[in-house]
Parts: structure tokens; sequence; C-alpha cells
């Protein structure tokens, strides 16, 4: 008798605890749900966000005139809200970091993926890394105090803060990005390629420009997409070194605005809430995000699609 | 009709094989010497202004009296408060994703919308952060705003490294816990955990770096750039090292470009100090590691 008693006590203990641990595991799964949903939260309550401010915006300023107007002076009277010149100024500095970047990235990456010695990949690898650490606001200080007299003296006609200041920090900002990016895509490309294109007599230039080069092709124009969706994004070395005229110009040497540079130097005047020139902060970063954004997913899409080539 | 093979046709292809060669290497020492030369100018420049008086004084119109010591403490308070917001959630949901959640298209959805998110430009966050944290929810401009705003910039950041560090992990491990018995949680607790530890700990301290150097979103959530005492609570005013740094590079006046070279040192200094630990911390612990 007190023997059956015993074992049901005990069994009654285990299952009470397993009871508990069923219901600390249910516990930890509801709370792990909530942590993954807050990405998705994120990404609504950007766009909930900017749309919800720039829609009041464009309640006061219509869709055509912020698209297609080529004056923008928000707070003048009346003002003008003609987005091309912030969309020009950002263009003008992306491509010339790109045209900086890109092939100083490329030469790179192909250096330390088919022709430097491990050595030197152990020394340049941890530099790049440092350099991609750098924060941007130290990139917009050395844009102020050395790149501009070096144009300055290069070119008289040179602004003080112009658009060529911001390309070549912006360059140098986003190299480590193409090289690393590219880089891993030059080494995934299957060695029995360079082998086969060695056994056809190729030399060393045609293995890595005409086999390697354009196997990984996807994967390097991927990282180029990246790179320039980080550039157009940029903002505190922008906003440091090009200025705050935004002009529609294609000079680099011309004090220019980008859209980025402009909802620093909106939201740095304290500007209160419900007045035009906040909403202007939001229609701003609106087509911020919708050009980085579509940007990225190309990107990451052709990543996608190299990573199922090769697995 | 000779068997002897055709001498090649190409003359130059050794030569232009050569010369590419020159040009790539030609190309890393320049993205090298672009890194050296510019640190080295920036340490040139600031050297001397670096003292005891410049880490203890507060700001000040005049540049020989300015001192970081409001922006290195706001600095520290925000990191760390980051920290304490994003580890969390990050790690949480790296768990969920690789370990819980079951192979659906949902989960793919969410995978390729962090992806993006790490793209999104951080000005972007500061405006969210300026319409969510400051306007809606009421933090004011404190710390507690800057820290959630951070928080988004770097979660996805947070959430990919600790992935790859759980899936780092081998199946086997999974499988014998499973196959004692162990239920999903312990398997998490007491096998993955320690075992990603390392590689998570080195993402963690790297996605912290970043926001000790964000800029972009503390002014656009309106963080002060001019403060003279040090926050006690987290709804006090702060400013932080890369606004202080902003602020004086973007005075006219010369002597200010000196004490912002200072700055810069001071920021590279304890960002170093953050990567030296993340270095130390991921050898000793991946010592203890043997599978």
């Amino acid at each position: 008798m007190s023997s059956i008693a015993a074992t049901a006590g005990e069994d009654f203990v285990a299952d009470s605890r397993t009871r508990r641990r069923h219901w600390f595991e249910r516990g930890v799964h509801a709370v792990l749900l909530v942590f993954a949903g807050i990405s998705i939260v994120t990404t609504v309550g950007i766009v909930f966000i900017l749309l919800l401010e720039s829609l009041q915006f464009f309640g006061e300023v219509s869709v055509w005139e912020f698209l297609t107007g080529t004056k923008w002076s928000p707070k003048a009277s009346p003002g003008h809200f003609g987005i091309l010149p912030l969309f020009c100024g950002t263009f003008l500095v992306a491509a010339g970091s790109a045209v900086i970047a890109v092939p100083l990235g490329l030469g790179t990456a192909i250096c330390l993926s088919e022709y430097a010695s491990p050595t030197v990949r152990g020394i340049v690898k941890p530099m790049l890394e440092i350099l991609a650490g750098i924060p941007s606001v130290v990139f917009g200080y050395l844009a102020i105090v050395f790149v501009s007299p070096w144009i300055r003296s290069l070119f008289e006609s040179a602004e003080l803060f112009n658009a060529a200041n911001a390309s070549v920090v912006v360059g140098i900002m986003i190299l480590p990005m193409i090289i690393s990016l590219s880089e891993d895509a030059l080494r995934s490309v299957p060695r029995s390629l360079r082998e086969g294109a060695y056994a056809l007599g190729g030399t060393k230039l045609d293995v890595s420009v005409g086999v390697v080069v354009p196997a990984a092709l996807s994967g390097i124009v991927a990282s180029f997409l990246l790179a320039i969706a980080r550039a157009i994004g940029e903002t505190m070395a922008v906003s440091l070194a090009a200025g705050k005229r935004p002009q529609m110009t294609l000079n680099p040497l011309d004090t220019i605005q980008t859209m980025t540079a402009y909802i620093v130097e909106t939201s740095q005047g304290d500007t209160p809430r419900g007045t035009l020139s906040y909403q202007t902060i939001f229609a701003v970063g609106l087509a911020l995000f919708l050009a980085t954004f579509t940007l990225n997913i190309i990107a990451q899409s052709i990543l996608k699609r190299m990573r199922e080539e090769y697995e | 009709m000779s068997l002897v093979a055709e001498k090649p046709s190409r003359p130059f292809a050794k030569f232009a094989s050569r010369a590419f060669s020159v040009l790539c290497y030609l190309c890393m020492s320049l993205s090298i010497s672009a890194l050296i030369v510019l640190l080295w100018q920036v340490v040139q420049y600031g050297w001397e202004w670096l003292s005891w008086d410049f880490l203890t004084n507060f700001s000040s119109r005049f540049p020989q009296k300015a001192g970081i010591k409001a922006a290195l403490v706001g600095s520290l308070y925000l990191v760390g408060m980051t920290a304490l917001l994003s580890v969390p959630i990050g790690v949480g949901t790296a768990i969920y994703l690789e370990e819980y959640a079951p192979k659906s298209r949902w989960r793919t959805i969410v995978q390729l919308n962090i992806a993006n998110l790490a793209g999104v430009p951080s000005i972007v966050y500061g405006i969210l952060g300026l319409g969510l944290f400051v306007q809606a929810m009421h933090f004011g401009r404190g710390i507690l705003a800057g820290a959630a705003t951070l928080t988004l910039v770097i979660l996805p950041i947070i959430i990919l490294t600790s992935q790859e560090a759980l899936r780092a992990v081998p199946s086997t491990i999974r499988e014998a816990s499973y196959a004692l018995g162990a239920t999903r949680w312990q398997t998490v607790w007491l096998q993955l955990l320690p075992a990603a530890l390392p590689s998570m700990l080195t993402g963690i301290i790297l996605a912290l770096s970043r926001a000790l150097g964000e800029a972009a979103p503390l002014v656009a959530i309106g963080a002060a750039t001019y403060v003279r005492f040090t926050p006690e609570g987290i709804f006090d005013k702060f400013t932080a090292l890369p606004l202080q740094i902003f602020h004086w590079t973007g005075d006219a006046k010369e002597d200010f470009h000196h004490i912002a070279a200072a700055g810069i040192i001071i920021l590279l200094a304890v960002l170093i100090t953050m990567n030296a630990i993340a270095v130390v911390l991921r050898s000793r612990l991946n010592k203890k590691i043997r599978w």
C-alpha cells in the first residue's frame, strides 16, 4: 500500500515538474517570438512614420512639384519644394565616390584574392577592418581640414565646401565594403575554373580578368550597389564637407547639399512639430529610404542568386 | 604540315599580365596608404592638445579651456544603455530564427527584411526615432531616446552576426542534446549559447562600436551639442563624442579643429579598446570549447 502511494506521489511530482517545464518552454518561445517580431515592427514603423508626416506635407505641396521642381528653398516665403537639387547633390557625391572607390576597390579585391600571399592578406585585411570601423564624422573632419585645402590648391575655382571633398572621403569610406564583398565573391569561384583556364595556356591576367572576374560578376555588382546605397545614405561626412546650398549643378567643385545633409541641417534647428519644414524632413527621408531600400533589395536578390549558383 | 607548335600569337601577353599585377598591387597600397596618411594627420593635428584637462573639462567657447568630459561620459552611458536594450532583443531574435522558427515563407521574409534593414541609412532611423520616441512616446531628447534609436540602428547587425555564430555550432551538438531528452530551451541555454558565445560577443562588440561612432541619428533626434554637465538619469540631456566632434569641426575657428582632432583621438582610442577586448575575450573563450 505505502509503496503504491509513494510511486503515485513521485509520479505526481514528476508530472508537475514536466508541466512546469512545458509552460516555461512555451513562455520562452513566446518571448523570442516577440523579439523576432520587433524587426518587422521596425520596418513597418519606418514606413508608417515616414508616410504619416509625408502625407501631411503632400497635402500642402503637390507630389508633382516635389518630384519635378528645380528649386529647394523650404524656409523662404513663398517656399519652393522641388527635391531635384537635393537629388542632384546626392547623385554628384555618390557618383564621385563610386568613380574613386570602384576601380580602387576592385583592383584591391583582385589583388587580395588572386595575387597576394597569405602573409600580405594577413596584414592588409585587418587594416581594412580598421578602416571600415572609423566613424563617419571622422571622415567629415578629414574632408574639411585636409581634403578641401588640397582640392583648392589643385583647382582654383573650387569653393571651400564642395561636392568633390565629400566624394573623396565617402569614396575612401565605402572602399572596405567593396573590397571585402568583392573579394568574397572572387574567392567563392571554384578552383577548377582557374585550373581549367591555366591548362588552356592562359596567363595570370587571362585567368583573373577573363575567367574569375566574369564568374564572380554578380557578387561584384552587388557589392557596388550596396556601396552606392551606403554613399547615398552617408550623412555626417557629407553634411560637413559638401556645404548647405541646394542647387542644380553637375560641377563637383560647387557647393551643394545632399538629401541627408538637408535633414541634418533642418533637425539641428529644433524645428517644431506640425510646421511645414518639420514635415519636409520626413518627405526627404521617405525619398532617401526608398532609394536606398530599392538598391539594397536588388543587391540582396543578386547575392542570393549567386549563392544558389555555387552551392 | 609541321607538328611543332606555333609561337604564341600574343607577344605582349606576358608583359600585360605583369603590368596588371603591378596595377593590382598599386590599388591595394593606395587603399591602405589612404588610411595611414589620414590617421597620421589627425594624430599630428591633435596630439599636442591632448591633456588631462582636456579629459576632465566641459566644453567651452574658448578652445584652450574646452574639454570632452560631458561627451565622453555621455557616450559611455549611451552605449551602455544601447547594449542593455539591443543585446537581449538581438540575440533573442537570432535564437528564434535559427532554432525555433519553422522553415516557412514568413521566416524567409523576416530574414530578407533584416538584411535590408542593415542597409537602411542611420539618418532614416534617426527620423524614425524623432517621430516615434521623441514625439509620439514623449521620451524627450535624453539618453533613453538616443539609446532606443541607436538600438534600432545596430539591431540588424547583432541579429545577423548572432545567427552566424549559432549556425557555426555543429548540428551534432544539438542532436546529442535532444537525444538525451533535453528540451529546446535547455539545448539552447546549456549547449548552443556557450558554444556560440565567443563569436557572438565579437559581433556584439563590433555593433556597439558602430553605435559609439554614430552621430547622424543623434543629430536627427535633436540631441544637444553644447552640454556642460554629465547626465544622471535616463531622461537627461546629453551629448556624445561624435556629436561633439561634429560640433567642433563645424566651427570656423582654426583652434577648434585642433581640439576636434584631439577628440577624434579619444574616440578612436575608445573604439580600439573595445575591439581589443573583443579579441581577448574571443581567444579566451575559444580555448574552453572542445568538440
